[in-house]
């Protein structure tokens, strides 16, 4: 019995293993279509029409009731130590540094992200895909990397979106609501958040978690069964390997920037 | 077709663009806080800079008029050795001298330089003589506790409520 | 570039198989300018297969596919790529790209690797279509026709640069029987108008003995499907193969059984 689960768990290993290295030959030849994909910049805008524009509402919104219930929530506890005033502080730190590339990341990859796969899915199963093979026309310069690209600019775009748009949700309760004088949130605010140190820093992250997404989309469904079961599958793995990547990666690259 | 999808995606880009530039102005310390500008650069010795931090503020009543590049140790005399970038336009005299504050009750902790009267003026890499550490809390209790005339038992309660 | 009378393709005891599930076993055959050859066996016995390995898609476990004068094995993706300009490839269901026009899907391939005027490029396209009967068609999507008309789109658009080599997967499946003749008819009459060679992988006997010039039957085996006959559709009406009479004459028990193999009966309704 034990002998069994051992090869088990060897076996699933070294698919785990076997994955990770399709999945970065993937990304390694993508990057190699980068010359190609930019002399049809046409192909990117459209991509970042469907990733980007198409994400508009569902970033928006969702950053303006983070910043809402963080102005709201910080509000209460700040007002413990007598520092209400640093609101507007707690509410840009949390969205500039952490919160407005998480979110929007996790975001991303339940509505671009599932797009992605989904539609790769099932031009693969419909044999799209091989049709453009055979007609001699690269799948991936053609289909793949435009969508790559597209997501890498899209994703540090929406953050930077949810991010302004919380911190006037954060205003909205702090100043409307609550009546915190508006020159201390904004000085506050101004003399705490260190461009270098915490926007840019958050900036990066938003990148780096736009590739992930992006690239772990496009992978699984690249490689998933041409099936009904195969293209729900692919959808699912993206949201779920996703969100957890992003999670992972947030924390190795927090510790990183702000240890 | 494709135009309207240019037009779109111009506009999704310029939104995304206008966001991180009110981030950077309005959000970050960019614009405001900016150490724009020359400066140059003094030090001053202190015995405890407290929580006292790289990239603090200077400030003189209460306006910032530098900040602190670097802290270090100086192994001679074991004194903290605060390096200071102050804007050049705002001269002090090299009699000025320096104390280690907090801001509010549990703020962060700046450099405040008080001006002397001398009519020379500190120049790049002086050092100002005149120094205060920073209040650290416990030598405070302790300082209260055991500065007291009548070392009478009562007096520990009172402290603890400080 | 092959002469007349050098075969467009030939294939040279081509094996192939999944893993460690044998496929296909020693097959050859080849195509000549201007033959229709129907390549027919049972479902999944690996025809499908056959035709990916002809384009290139995958690679052969031993053998060679020699297309258009290139061996598709040692070809490097320049070379393949090359090669499948001068081919063109119907799959089962057409496989058009769902997010563009019936004329749009014409297009791409011209689009791609033709530089043309914006004008030529719209008489090409129509022209094209009008030869499968779509013209009609040219401004709706895939999803707006049906699957017999969106595989004749894709019929236009496999032959949208001339293709010396055409290649058909499954072309009769499922289709009405109106529907059945135009594409045996269309199959055969752009053969013939563009010089071409085409080959016709099917189970279909009727439509398939109508128009082709040669007939190659494959049969399944526990190595593999092999080829088991060759000839003319007459000849292989007149085969003695035993395997060939019964795909042929369609009878339910001969070489390929009736009953998948099972366990006893008694033991089954105990």
């Amino acid at each position: 019995m034990r002998l069994d689960m051992l090869s088990k768990l060897g076996a699933s290993t070294l698919s785990l293993l076997a994955a990770l290295g399709e999945f970065k030959w993937l990304g390694a030849r993508l990057l190699a279509r980068l010359p190609s994909v930019s002399l049809r910049p046409s192909l990117v805008v459209r991509q970042i029409h469907f990733l980007g524009n198409h994400s508009l509402a569902i970033i928006v919104v969702s950053g303006l009731f983070v910043g809402l219930v963080l102005g709201l929530q910080g509000y209460y506890t700040l007002r413990r130590y007598g520092s209400e005033e640093a609101i507007g502080l707690l509410v840009a730190l949390a969205l500039v540094r952490e919160l407005g590339p998480v979110v929007t990341a996790l975001l991303f990859a339940g509505r671009a992200g599932t797009a992605l796969a989904a539609e790769i899915g099932l031009m693969k199963s419909g044999e799209q895909l091989a049709a453009l093979e055979a007609m001699a026309v690269d799948p991936l310069k053609r289909i793949v990397a435009p969508r790559f690209f597209a997501g890498l600019l899209v994703m540090p775009l929406l953050a930077a979106l949810f991010s302004a748009v919380g911190v006037m949700g954060g205003w909205l309760v702090a100043v409307g609501l609550i009546g915190v004088d508006d020159g201390a949130f904004w000085s506050q605010i101004t003399s705490g958040v260190d461009f270098w140190d915490d926007l840019l820093n958050g900036v990066w992250k938003s990148c780096v978690f736009g590739w992930a997404v992006t690239h772990i989309a496009l992978y699984m469904g690249l490689e998933c069964k041409p099936t009904p079961e195969g293209v729900a599958r692919a959808t699912t793995q993206t949201v779920v390997v996703g969100s957890l990547v992003v999670l992972g990666l947030d924390f190795v690259l927090t510790a990183l920037m702000f240890g | 077709m494709q135009r309207n999808l240019n037009l779109l995606v111009g506009l999704f880009v310029l939104l995304g663009a206008i966001a991180l530039i009110f981030l950077s102005l309005r959000v970050s310390n960019l614009s405001g806080g900016g150490d724009a500008g020359p400066s140059y650069t003094v030090t001053a010795a202190f015995d405890n800079i407290g929580g006292l931090k790289a990239r603090a503020a200077v400030k003189s009543a209460g306006v910032v008029v530098g900040r602190v590049r670097e802290i270090r140790l100086d192994p001679q005399t074991y004194q903290a050795l605060v390096v200071m970038d102050l804007t050049q336009g705002v001269p002090f005299p090299k009699d000025s001298s320096a104390k280690i504050l907090t801001s509010g009750l549990l703020g962060e902790q700046y450099v405040g330089l008080t001006p002397g009267a001398e009519e020379k003026m500190l120049g790049a890499n002086d050092r100002i003589q005149m120094t205060q550490s920073a209040v650290v809390l416990e030598n405070l209790i302790s300082q209260f506790l055991y500065n007291r005339s009548d070392p009478a038992p009562a007096e520990p309660s009172a402290a603890k409520g400080l | 570039m092959p002469t007349s009378s050098a075969p467009l393709l030939s294939v040279d005891r081509l094996s192939f198989a999944y893993g460690r599930r044998p496929i296909l076993k020693d097959l050859s055959f080849h195509l000549s300018r201007g033959e229709v050859l129907a390549v027919m066996g049972g479902s999944g016995v690996g025809k499908t297969t056959i035709l990916r390995l002809l384009a290139g898609l995958i690679k052969p476990a031993s053998g060679s596919v020699m297309l258009l004068g290139q061996d598709l094995a040692t070809a490097d993706q320049r070379d393949l790529y090359a090669v499948r300009r001068r081919m063109g490839l119907l799959f089962q269901f057409g496989a058009l790209l769902t997010d563009l026009t019936c004329f749009e899907n014409v297009a791409f391939p011209l689009r791609e690797h033709a530089r043309l005027p914006e004008q030529m490029l719209r008489d090409l396209v129509l022209l094209k279509l009008e030869a499968v009967g779509l013209r009609g068609a040219a401004d709706l999507f895939p999803s707006e026709i049906s699957g017999g008309m969106a595989r004749r789109v894709a019929l236009a658009r496999a032959i949208a640069l001339d293709p010396e080599v055409i290649l058909y997967d499954e072309p009769f499946a499922g289709l009405d029987p109106i529907s059945l003749g135009v594409t045996a008819r269309l199959i055969r009459a752009l053969n013939d108008a563009l010089g071409a060679g085409s080959i016709v992988v099917t189970h279909d006997v009727a439509e398939s003995f109508a128009i082709a010039d040669h007939v190659a039957v494959l049969a399944p085996s526990a190595d593999g499907a092999q080829l088991v006959a060759y000839g003319t559709p007459d000849a292989l009406r007149a085969s003695e193969d035993p395997f060939v009479q019964q795909f042929l004459g369609g009878h339910e028990n001969g070489p390929v059984a009736f009953h998948m193999a099972a366990p006893g009966l008694e033991e089954a309704f105990r």
